[in-house]
C-alpha cells in the first residue's frame, strides 16, 4: 500500500462556475445527483443546508460561494460530491456542490506543479497544486484544509455576521 | 459473553442489593426479607466465584454468608457497627473482583475477617438449623392463592346491598379471577332473592386481614370460606369442578377411571355445563399462572447494550419509511394501500414503544448509590443527614439514566455540603438535628421530572448577587427578581463556596452540571427559601431517539416541535407588522412571542391568518408564530453533526415522508436567542427608529 514514492495521483475533476477542480479520489464516497437541500438557519450563505442520504443527514457546502466565484443556476448537471473526512476525529460525511463533475483522471506526480501565487481565484491557502490536462488547467483542492476546525469557525463567524449585515441592511431599506 | 464477565456484572449486581438491603434495614432494622436478600447475595456470588476460578472471593464472601445466617436465624440482631462493616467488606469484594485479588487485597480480607468475628463472635452451641426457621417458612407460605368461596344471604339484594362492591374491593387487592354459579335453582325463580354463589381466587400476595376487611359488613350473613391454596401442586379440571361444587366426588372418581378429557365428558354426560366448564377452566388457568410467577419471579435476559441501540436505529428507520408509505397513500387517494399504511402505522408504533420500553429502566437502580453517598458523606462532613427517596420505579432511557448520575451526585453532594446545616446550627433555628435531603423522581407531562430538595439553610440571594456583579455576569443596576439571582449559581464559573473542600465547590459545578442536563435536551431550575431550604427540578425528555412532534410550516418549509414543549395552537390574523418578537394576549395573560419566520430569516410573506404555537419553557410561555400547523409526526432525531454545531436553537433534524430533512426546533434555546435577540433590538431601537 505505502509505497515510497507517489507517481500517479488519481483525482476527480469538477466544475464550478467554468473553472476545473479537482480532488483527489480517496476521500470522496460517492457522486449523487442534485437533490432538495433544507437551508438550516442563522448559518452563512455558503452551507447550503442539508439533505438526506439513505437516513442520514448530511451537510451540503456550496464552495462557489465559499470561494466568492461566480454561481450558476442548479441544472440536470449540478450534483453533490459527497466527502468523507476525519473532523475532529470524527468521521464526517460532508456534500460538495458542483456544477458539472467530469471524469476520474490519473495524473503524474512530476506534472502537478505548485500553486502560483497569483492567478487563481481562489485562496492559495485550500490548494495544493495546479496541473495541466487537456489543454484544461486543473487546480487540486485540499478539502481537509477547506473544512478544518478552525477554518470554518472562522468562515460560520465572518459568514454570520455578513448575513446579519445583510439582514440589517435589508431591513432598513 | 465470557463466564468471567458474566460473573463480574451478576456480582456487582448482587452487591448492589447487598448495599441497598443493608441501607434499609437501618431503616427497618431486623426486616427478615432484607436479610434474606442481603443472605442470598453473598451465596450466590460465593457460588459463582468458586466456579470462575475467584477462589479468595469465595472464601471470603463464605464468612459473610455465614454471618448472615446467623443474623437470619436470630442468633445475634444487625448493629450499626456491623453493617458499617459490611458495607465496607462490599466494597472489599468488589475490588477483589476488579483486581483479580491480589495479595495485598487478601492480607485486607484477613483483617476485616478478623473485625467481624470480633463483632459476631462464633459462640460453640449455634446448630444455626432448627430454631429460628420462620422467617423462611414465612416467605415460603407466600406462595400460593387465596380461594374464596362467599354465598351472599338471600335477602342481600331486598336490604339494600350490592355484592359488587365487596368483589371489586377484592378484585382490587391483587389478581384474581371471579367466577359465579346460581344454587337452589328448584324454586320458582324470585329475581328479589339473591341466589348466587361467587368464587374467587385471588393472588396471594395479601395477608389475610385485607381480606376480611372486605366483608366486614356482611360477615354476619354471608357465608364465607376462605382458603389458602398452595400452588405446588397442578390444578385439576376435575378438582376444580367438584370444589366448585358442580360435581360430586364419587361422580368424578367414575369419570377419572374411563376418559382422560375430563371436561368434554363431562359436558357430554349433561353433568356440567359448558359454561361451568369454562369457569372452571378458566380457573385452571389463572392457578397456572400462579405457579408459574412463583417459579419464574424475574426471567430476566441479559442483552449487551449496543445490539439494543441498533435495534433502536433500526426502529428510526422503520418509522421513516412508515411515513413515507403513509404519505404516498394519501397522495394516491389509493384505499387499499391506505389500509395497509395505516395497519403499518399501528405496527411501528407498537415496535416502537416495545423498543422504547426495553431500553427503559427504572431511576431507582441508581439510588443505593445515592444513598451510600449521602451516608459516607454525611459521616466525613459531621452531619448528620437522612435521603428520602420516592418514585424509585419511575422508568426513563437507559442512556438518560447514565448521564444523569453524575449530575445528581454533585448536586446531592452540593445539598449535603452547602445546604445542611451543621447539627448545632440546625438545632439552634428550632430544627431537627437531622438534615433531610429528597431525591425523587415523577412523570409529568410526558417528561421526566427529578426532585433534588433539602431543608437547609437555602440560598444566601446577596451573596450570589454580589458575587454574580464580581464576575462581571450581571450589572450593579440590573433589577432582577429572587428566582432569577438564584439560576446565576448555573453559570459558568460561578462558585460561592467560602472555602474549598474537596466535596464540592471548585468553581467548577454548577454549569457543568446545567450542560450535562442541557445535552440531555432537559432543562433546570432552582427554587430557594432562606432558612427553609432549596429545591431543584430538572426536567428531562422520556427519550432522546424518536419523539413525538408537531410539524409545523413556515412558507415552504417544514419544522419540527417537540410536543412535549406545546402547550395549544391558536389562531391570529396577522394585524401590525412589527418586526421581532413581541407581547400577544393568551387566556388574559400577556406572553411574548417571535415569528419564526423572522427569526430564521425566510423570504416571503406570511399569510394572512397565523398560527402561533403556545410553548412551555418551564414555568415560562412563549409562542412560536408560524404559517400554518401541519400535524402530528412521529420525528426520528438525527444529528445535525459537526458542520453544525454552532448553531444554535435547533434540536436536530428530522427525515420526512418524502425524503426531504426537516429541522427540529429546540424550544428552549430557541427562546434564549428570541430573548437575546429582544434586548439587541431594544438597544439598537433608538439607532432604528424612522418615520414612515
Amino acid at each position: 500500500m505505502n509505497d515510497a514514492k507517489l507517481e500517479k495521483l488519481q483525482i476527480l475533476s469538477f466544475v464550478l462556475d467554468d473553472e476545473f477542480f479537482g480532488t483527489e479520489i480517496g476521500i470522496i464516497q460517492e457522486v449523487i445527483e442534485y437533490r432538495e437541500v433544507t437551508k438550516v438557519p442563522r448559518t452563512p450563505e455558503f452551507m447550503l443546508g442539508v439533505t438526506n442520504l439513505r437516513g442520514q443527514v448530511i451537510p451540503v457546502i456550496d464552495l462557489r460561494r465559499y470561494f466568492n466565484i461566480g454561481c450558476q443556476a442548479i441544472s440536470v448537471d449540478t450534483c453533490i460530491i459527497i466527502i468523507e473526512l476525519m473532523l475532529d476525529n470524527e468521521r464526517t460525511s460532508i456534500g460538495v456542490l458542483a456544477d458539472r463533475v467530469c471524469e476520474v483522471l490519473e495524473l503524474d506526480v512530476g506534472a502537478i506543479k505548485p500553486p502560483p501565487n497569483i492567478g487563481t481565484s481562489i485562496d492559495n491557502r485550500f490548494i495544493y497544486g495546479i496541473a495541466d490536462h487537456d489543454e484544461q488547467l486543473i487546480v487540486l483542492l485540499t478539502m481537509s484544509k477547506i473544512f478544518s476546525h478552525e477554518e470554518l469557525q472562522q468562515a460560520f463567524e465572518s459568514g454570520s455576521v455578513a448575513s446579519q449585515q445583510h439582514e440589517v441592511a435589508s431591513e432598513s431599506q | 459473553m465470557d463466564l468471567v464477565q458474566i460473573f463480574v456484572d451478576e456480582s456487582f449486581e448482587h452487591l448492589q442489593a447487598l448495599e441497598e438491603a443493608l441501607l434499609e434495614l437501618e431503616d427497618s432494622p431486623g426486616n427478615a426479607e432484607l436479610i434474606n436478600t442481603a443472605f442470598r447475595a453473598m451465596h450466590t456470588i460465593k457460588g459463582s466465584a468458586g466456579m470462575v476460578g475467584f477462589d479468595h472471593v469465595s472464601y471470603f464472601t463464605h464468612h459473610l454468608e455465614t454471618f448472615f445466617d446467623r443474623v437470619r436465624n436470630g442468633e445475634f440482631a444487625l448493629t450499626a457497627a456491623m453493617s458499617s462493616l459490611i458495607l465496607e467488606c462490599r466494597d472489599h469484594i468488589k475490588s477483589l473482583i476488579e483486581q483479580q485479588s491480589p495479595p495485598e487485597l487478601m492480607v485486607q480480607s484477613e483483617a476485616l475477617l478478623a473485625r467481624l468475628h470480633q463483632l459476631a463472635p462464633v459462640t460453640q452451641s449455634a446448630p444455626a438449623t432448627a430454631p429460628a426457621k420462620s422467617t423462611v417458612s414465612e416467605a415460603d407460605s407466600l406462595a400460593g392463592y387465596w380461594r374464596i368461596e362467599m354465598t351472599p344471604h338471600t335477602t342481600t339484594f331486598t336490604e339494600g346491598f350490592d355484592v359488587l362492591p365487596v368483589i371489586r374491593e377484592l378484585q382490587g387487592l391483587g389478581e384474581s379471577l371471579v367466577s359465579y354459579r346460581w344454587h337452589a335453582p328448584d324454586t320458582p325463580f324470585n329475581p328479589l332473592s339473591c341466589m348466587l354463589h361467587f368464587t374467587l381466587l385471588l393472588s396471594c400476595n395479601v395477608p389475610r386481614s385485607s381480606i376480611d376487611e372486605a366483608f366486614m359488613f356482611v360477615e354476619g350473613d354471608w357465608q364465607i370460606q376462605i382458603e389458602k391454596i398452595s400452588v405446588l401442586e397442578d390444578a385439576r379440571l376435575g378438582d376444580l369442578l367438584v370444589e366448585n361444587g358442580v360435581v360430586s366426588t364419587e361422580q368424578m372418581e367414575m369419570m377419572l377411571d374411563s376418559k382422560p378429557r375430563t371436561g368434554e365428558v363431562l359436558r357430554d354426560k349433561g353433568i356440567a355445563t359448558d359454561h361451568q366448564i369454562n369457569q372452571a377452566l378458566q380457573q385452571q388457568e389463572f392457578i397456572r399462572k400462579q405457579t408459574q410467577s412463583q417459579d419464574a419471579p424475574q426471567q430476566t435476559l441479559k442483552v449487551p447494550a449496543s445490539k439494543l441501540d441498533s435495534l433502536m436505529n433500526l426502529v428510526g428507520e422503520l418509522v421513516i419509511v412508515q411515513s413515507a408509505i403513509s404519505q404516498h397513500a394519501v397522495e394516491t387517494n389509493d384505499d387499499k394501500l391506505k389500509t395497509i399504511a395505516e395497519e403499518l402505522a399501528m405496527l411501528t408504533a407498537g415496535v416502537r414503544d416495545h423498543t422504547f420500553d426495553i431500553r427503559m429502566l427504572p431511576i431507582g437502580s441508581t439510588f443505593g448509590r445515592f444513598r451510600r453517598l449521602i451516608r459516607d458523606l454525611s459521616v466525613d462532613l459531621k452531619k448528620e443527614v437522612r435521603l428520602h427517596t420516592f418514585g424509585a420505579e419511575t422508568e426513563m432511557d437507559k442512556m438518560v439514566l447514565e448521564r444523569i448520575g453524575d449530575p445528581l451526585v454533585h448536586l446531592l453532594r452540593n445539598s449535603l455540603d452547602h445546604g445542611i446545616e451543621m447539627p448545632e446550627v440546625r438545632a439552634e433555628k428550632g430544627k431537627p438535628r437531622e438534615g433531610s435531603i429528597t431525591l425523587g423522581a415523577v412523570h409529568e407531562d410526558g417528561q421526566i421530572k427529578i426532585v433534588i430538595k433539602d431543608d437547609g439553610g437555602g440560598l444566601n440571594t446577596d451573596r450570589i448577587r454580589q458575587k454574580a456583579i464580581e464576575r462581571g455576569l450581571i450589572n450593579e443596576h440590573s433589577q432582577l427578581n429572587d428566582d432569577h439571582i438564584h439560576q446565576l449559581i448555573f453559570e459558568p464559573g460561578f462558585s460561592t463556596a467560602e472555602k474549598v473542600s474537596d466535596v464540592s465547590g471548585r468553581g467548577v459545578g454548577m454549569d457543568v452540571v446545567k450542560t450535562s442536563i442541557e445535552s440531555l435536551q432537559g432543562t433546570i431550575h432552582i427554587s430557594s427559601h432562606a432558612g427553609q431550604g432549596t429545591q431543584i427540578n430538572i426536567y428531562l425528555p422520556l427519550t432522546l431517539a424518536i419523539i413525538d412532534g408537531l410539524m409545523v410550516k413556515v412558507g415552504d418549509e417544514h419544522f419540527i416541535l417537540p410536543l412535549s414543549a406545546v402547550e395549544e395552537c391558536v389562531e391570529s390574523p396577522r394585524e401590525y407588522h412589527r418586526q421581532g418578537p413581541r407581547l400577544i394576549k393568551h387566556r388574559g395573560e400577556r406572553i411574548s412571542a417571535a415569528r419564526l419566520r423572522e427569526a430564521f430569516s425566510i423570504t416571503g410573506e406570511g399569510p394572512a391568518i397565523e398560527q402561533t404555537i403556545v410553548t412551555r419553557i418551564a414555568d415560562e410561555r412563549f409562542g412560536i408564530t408560524v404559517d400554518e400547523v401541519v400535524g402530528q409526526h412521529q420525528t426520528v432525531i438525527k444529528n445535525l453533526g459537526k458542520m453544525y454545531r454552532q448553531v444554535r436553537g435547533l434540536l436536530g433534524a428530522t427525515i420526512l415522508g418524502n425524503g426531504n430533512v426537516a429541522l427540529i426546533l429546540d424550544v428552549a434555546d430557541f427562546y434564549e436567542q428570541c430573548k437575546y435577540q429582544l434586548a439587541q433590538s431594544t438597544l439598537g431601537a433608538n439607532v432604528n427608529v424612522k418615520p414612515h
